[in-house]
């Protein structure tokens, strides 16, 4: 969903660069605040398994392909703000050094898919994980979901920056229905990639998992080692 | 021991991060994603420009020599790994540095349990 330079037009761009270097930048000073020291490595990991994971493009219909955003991922794995920041770290580099992704559609990306993908994606998650019993099942499943509407959230939000500012001239309504459309299917994918990703890291370090803190029993003190359960990989 | 079990899930994480853009993505699938169907279909496809850097050494995920197709997306990707790993941990540790400031300069890698009750 990488839009390409020229799809939007300057303002319309400058604009939504504003608003990515808003949210940005709020997600790191809350990030900074928040991030305890074991996270920082495993942002930096978050980071790189999304744009590995990013390659991997499926096939959803006849000739139409679509691969993960992360966004939900990233948020559930080391929470929204630091989940931002990692989705952004992920565009930068693939618009510099990749070509993927418009220089000047950069705020644009940054707006879809590591703002609205991930507040709004963690938005849906908080609120299905409220309603959901208070289970790692229930967080992976709630992960998967959200993920899967994130995606149509951030398709939603180039539709609106397509309104206001488009270059192609096409009716408004004829894009939203093919955008969200196409990227209810993408979503499925996000989904399922992204609630494995989630089940993997419960299983093996469920205290690295953001989204799952809820689950930790309160005042426990533990002062010896907790026996690691074999990874099997 | 624990500390060493989260270097150890770090590694491996790293490891599948690797070999995802290494191996898997060269059987990706090349048909346009969403948007580029889309943008075909409708018919605005052709307002996209080209990227400034699209004759960079790596533009299109792709190495520029190596003229196997999939060892070049496969290169790639395991560039891009590291360089984002690297952009990530860097960045993190900038930020996080910047809130203990010059007086407090703990964090001597020994995990202690901070986690707020």
């Amino acid at each position: 969903m990488h839009i390409p330079d020229g799809f939007i037009n300057a303002p319309t761009s400058l604009a939504a660069g504003a608003v990515a270097a808003g949210g940005v930048g709020v997600s790191l000073r809350r990030a900074a605040q928040t991030l305890q020291e074991r996270q920082a490595p495993l942002a930096g990991l978050v980071a790189a398994y999304i744009f590995a994971v990013q390659m991997l493009n499926f096939p959803v219909a006849a000739g139409t392909s679509g691969h993960l955003l992360g966004g939900v991922l990233a948020a559930v794995l080391v929470g929204p703000w630091a989940g931002c920041v990692c989705v952004a770290v992920v565009l930068v580099v693939q618009s510099l050094v990749f070509a993927d992704g418009g220089l000047t559609a950069l705020g644009l990306n940054i707006t879809n898919m590591a703002v609205v993908g991930v507040f709004g994606g963690w938005a849906i998650f908080l609120l299905l994980r409220r309603v959901l019993p208070a289970t790692r099942t229930s967080v992976v499943v709630a992960s998967g979901v959200a993920a899967g509407i994130s995606v149509v959230l951030a398709a939603s939000a180039f539709v609106v920056e397509y309104a206001v500012g488009g270059t192609g001239g096409v009716p408004v309504g004829t894009v939203a229905a093919a955008m969200v459309g196409v990227h209810s299917l993408i979503g499925i994918g996000e989904g399922i990639i992204t609630a494995l990703t989630v089940g993997v890291v419960l299983g093996v370090r469920p205290d690295l998992v953001h989204g799952a803190e809820h689950l930790k029993a309160p005042l426990t003190l533990r002062t010896s080692p907790e026996p690691e359960p074999a990874a099997g990989r | 021991m624990r500390s060493m079990n989260l270097r150890l899930f770090l590694v491996g994480g790293l490891l599948v991060a690797a070999g995802l853009a290494l191996v898997v993505s060269g059987f990706a699938s090349s048909s346009p994603d969403g948007l580029e169907r889309v943008a075909e279909d409708k018919g605005f496809l052709e307002t996209a420009r080209d990227h400034v850097f699209a004759d960079g050494p790596l533009a299109d995920y792709a190495v520029k020599g190596v003229g196997n197709e999939r060892l070049s997306t496969g290169l790639s990707g395991l560039i891009g790994v590291l360089i984002t790993f690297g952009a990530g941990l860097a960045l993190f540790a900038l930020i996080r540095g910047r809130r203990s400031g010059p007086g407090g300069a703990g964090g001597d890698g020994d995990a202690k349990p901070t986690r707020a009750p």
